[in-house]
């Protein structure tokens, strides 16, 4: 706030705050019409994803991936419960910042997103074509999966680096021993199935005891390369907030994931301890669960030329890398530059000891002026994430200053303010991230938004922006409410997804072992004191529709949504049970509702979404006998 | 009028009515009528399609979704298997490829004569079958149906278009229907060639 006071830096800023004259016409669809771009945010600590259109913002739909979800049973049915089984037990919520859009030669390619979850390392794939969680994977050794689930240029691997150092495998030891070296972080490589998408962890590797925060990976001359940036090199552990900003500059870890790869199949690597679970949803079956243990671990010292450290001012936070591969683009949380890293500069140096200033855990640390390409200087104050139009411009945010700074790359010349309402966090362009941006829309997602809306209580409502950026100025167009803290976001031009997304489940193709195709098989089966019904659904009837169980049974509601047509799941839920809220089930989809019959008396069950004009008669009853 | 009815075709006539024939082959593979039915609740439309020997939706779920819908208002469900005229259509397109192969190889015009009043007659047959069978799917009712309309038929047109409720039904022929009626028109030209040069003066 003294900085603030102090003007520091900030010509221009919130003075240039301008609406575009005709904004409400350029973000405004008419009925019937369809917007241009589909944005996924992420819901942080609601532990969700939301997908918006642009440029209306309009809300289309909340995808759960690691929280659940009782407004469709995502997490509590039989199916999907166990997508969310960790090590830790069933944990049904978790911290999801950064979505990653699966890519081809570095371009957007609409097959899949992939989420981090912060909390209990994880990481999920979602389907583009059922806008489903598919796959979540447990990250052993590590703690808080912070810089995730960043993806190199063919999506080979995420990666997945590690926020909150500790001891390495687990061990109670004393916290002051954070500073001795006893703490460690890790560097996780996931590896991507081309064809289907399935994730496998292939090696980790040990790395000094920093906050690794977050990451990016290089693209074309740059393919071969991974950044992360890190914090607290100082190795504080209490007063952190001070510990940690004492130095004037920490870390951009450089790691060469292909020499990774290449030390693994020299045998380099060595078996290391570390459970976790792979939990996988396949197509309209129930998750499969499998607990999996050990992996490979690598150290530096074992593996030269893997990586290297570029000092950068001052607690980086974002690292991001231009569409041609060639910039690292620091954010230093509390810089008052932007520092730029030159790839071809990375490379002419990083191996001749003038210069270098040191190593850490036989990591080499280069000098900061060796592979600096340039610094945009004054920005703005709290610089954080960068993006890019693809056209020779980059977006940065800066959370102190509230605003987004455009800039040039290679001049490193301010060109534009942009003022934001109000602290902002992560940006987003179509495509920003890749190789080929697509550059139209840009949305800041805000980190502290106060007194936008109509005031609703104590917590206001989180917000993002959302900018023209394809004239020569950029221009605000709106502001709109998200759900959760939005994070970071992916935003994909519609014509990519629109045409490929999927409308029914057919039925002809569900395996689910307790799917029944038609109401003549429709039944009741009991097996001592379980009971499985085999239900189907049709507009407007269930079959069986009426049942009777004796108190105590345990009962299975396997029920399969009949319909093929667009738009019509039926909900299932039964009166007064406990533990599982509403089944949304989508045409020729099974789920299965798991009841404990209770005590004797009547119960009904109905569909719960209004599925035709005879929706309020999709109503039956479950006689509960002593 | 004899002269003309036994009158041996020309060689250029003689082909086309070769190709009337391996015309018809194609309706096998056709379908034949289109109904389309619009409303505001299916934006992407529903239909069926009726063919030679099976009747389908337009898209793979249509015809069970148009047979859900119906089923509110009582309708018969609409499956291939009632319809046992669909079991011998084939054939009868079969005889008529046939007649046009015979005609091909005994080129006289009273075969081609023969052929169009085959084709009228079969024409104006199945047009009724297909009305008959639209008037009992709309009549029909079942009196326990969820939605009873008074005095509410749901006949879909035979050739046109139709308000039923809130959605529009129309009915066209299709690819194969274009063709028959083409051929019917080939044949009827063929007939008028040959006359007007049986009855030009020499």
């Amino acid at each position: 706030m003294v900085l603030i006071s102090l003007g520091y830096g900030c010509k221009g800023g919130a003075a240039t705050a301008a609406l575009a004259s005709d904004a409400a016409k350029r973000v405004y669809v008419a009925p019937g019409e369809k917007d241009e771009v589909y944005a996924f945010l992420s819901g942080g600590f609601s532990g969700q994803m939301s997908v918006y259109g642009i440029p209306s913002t309009r809300l289309f739909k909340i995808i759960p991936v690691f929280s659940v979800f009782p407004e469709n049973g995502y997490g509590y049915d039989e199916e999907t419960k166990n997508m969310l089984r960790t090590t830790h037990g069933y944990v049904p919520w978790d911290d999801s910042h950064h979505i990653e859009a699966s890519m081809t030669d570095g371009k957007q390619d609409g097959r899949w997103l992939f989420l981090n979850a912060n909390n209990t390392p994880r990481l999920a794939r979602i389907d583009l074509r059922s806008f489903e969680t598919k796959e979540i994977i447990e990250i052993p050794n590590s703690a808080g999966n912070h810089a995730s689930p960043f993806a190199t240029e063919n999506t080979e691997y995420l990666m997945a680096a590690t926020r909150f150092s500790v001891p390495i495998p687990q061990a109670s030891v004393p916290i002051e021993n954070f500073s001795k070296g006893d703490f460690k972080g890790t560097v996780t490589m996931v590896k991507v199935d081309p064809k289907s998408g399935r994730l496998s962890l292939e090696l980790q590797i040990l790395v000094p005891g920093f906050d690794y925060d977050l990451s990016h990976c290089g693209k074309g001359k740059s393919h071969d390369w991974c950044f992360f940036t890190s914090y607290n090199s100082e190795q504080a552990y209490k007063m952190i907030e001070v510990g940690a900003s004492k130095n004037d500059k920490d870390y951009i870890l450089a790691f060469n994931w292909v020499r990774a790869k290449q030390c693994l199949d020299q045998g380099k690597a060595s078996n290391f301890g570390g459970e976790y679970y792979r939990n996988y949803l396949p197509e309209n079956q129930p998750a499969i669960s499998e607990k999996l243990s050990g992996v490979k671990m690598l150290q530096p010292k074992d593996c030269p030329g893997v990586m290297y450290y570029m000092p950068t001012p001052k607690s980086p936070h974002g690292t991001d890398v231009d569409p041609t591969g060639e910039y690292i683009v620091g954010g230093g949380k509390l810089a008052t530059v932007i520092p730029v890293h030159s790839f071809s500069k990375l490379m002419d140096v990083k191996d001749k000891p003038e210069h270098r200033s040191g190593m850490i855990m036989d990591i080499p640390i280069l000098k900061y002026e060796s592979t600096l390409a340039g610094e945009v200087k004054k920005p703005c104050l709290g610089p954080l994430h960068t993006e890019f139009d693809g056209k020779g411009y980059a977006y940065t945010s800066c959370f102190v200053s509230s605003e987004v700074v455009k800039w040039e790359l290679g001049t490193w010349e301010v060109e534009q303010h942009l003022p934001a309402y109000y602290s902002v966090g992560h940006l987003s362009i179509v495509g920003g991230s890749s190789k080929d941006p697509y550059g139209k829309y840009l949305i800041a997602l805000n980190k502290i938004t106060k007194d936008r809306y109509l005031p609703v209580g104590m917590e206001l409502p989180q917000s993002a922006q959302l900018y023209d950026i394809s004239g020569g100025k950029a221009e605000l167009l709106s502001d709109f409410p998200t759900v959760g803290e939005p994070h970071y976001s992916q935003m994909i031009p519609a014509k990519l997804l629109m045409d490929k997304a999927a409308k029914i489940y057919p039925l002809e193709e569900n395996k689910h072992p307790y799917a029944i195709k038609n109401e003549k098989d429709a039944r009741v089966v009991r097996e001592g004191n379980t009971v499985r019904v085999y239900m189907t659904q049709i507009r407007s009837h269930f079959k069986p529709d009426t049942i009777e169980v004796r108190s105590g049974d345990t009962v299975f509601f396997h029920v399969t949504n009949l319909e093929q047509d667009f738009d019509i799941p039926h909900g299932f839920a039964v009166g007064g049970a406990p533990e599982m809220p509403n089944l949304l089930i989508m045409p020729g989809q099974t789920r299965t509702f798991k009841w404990k019959a209770p005590k004797p008396g009547i119960y009904p069950f109905y569909c719960t979404d209004f599925c035709s004009a005879l929706h309020q008669e999709m109503q039956q009853y479950i006689r509960v006998l002593p | 009028m004899q002269e003309l009815l036994l009158k041996k075709i020309s060689k250029m006539n003689r082909l086309l009515i070769l190709g009337v024939g391996l015309l018809f082959v194609s309706v096998y593979f056709l379908p034949i009528w289109h109904i389309s039915l619009a409303a505001p609740q299916y934006p992407e439309g529903l239909g069926m399609k009726i063919w030679i020997d099976k009747i389908t939706g337009s898209s793979t779920y249509d015809l069970q979704n148009i047979n859900l819908l119906n089923h509110y208002i009582g309708m018969h469900e609409i499956v291939s298997e009632s319809v046992p005229e669909l079991l011998f259509m084939p054939y009868v397109l079969g005889f008529l490829i046939f007649g046009a192969f015979v005609t091909f190889i005994h080129p006289r015009v009273y075969l081609i004569v023969l052929g169009i009043l085959n084709i009228v007659i079969l024409g104006i047959l199945g047009m009724y079958d297909f009305w008959r069978w639209e008037y009992n799917y709309g009549h029909n009712l079942n009196p326990e149906a969820p939605i009873v309309v008074p005095g509410m038929a749901y006949q879909p047109p035979l050739l046109g278009c139709k308000e039923m409720l809130n959605i529009t039904a129309c009915s066209f022929p299709s690819w194969g229907g274009i063709i028959l009626f083409l051929s019917l028109g080939i044949l009827i030209w063929v007939i008028w060639d040959e006359r007007r040069r049986v009855y030009v003066p020499k």
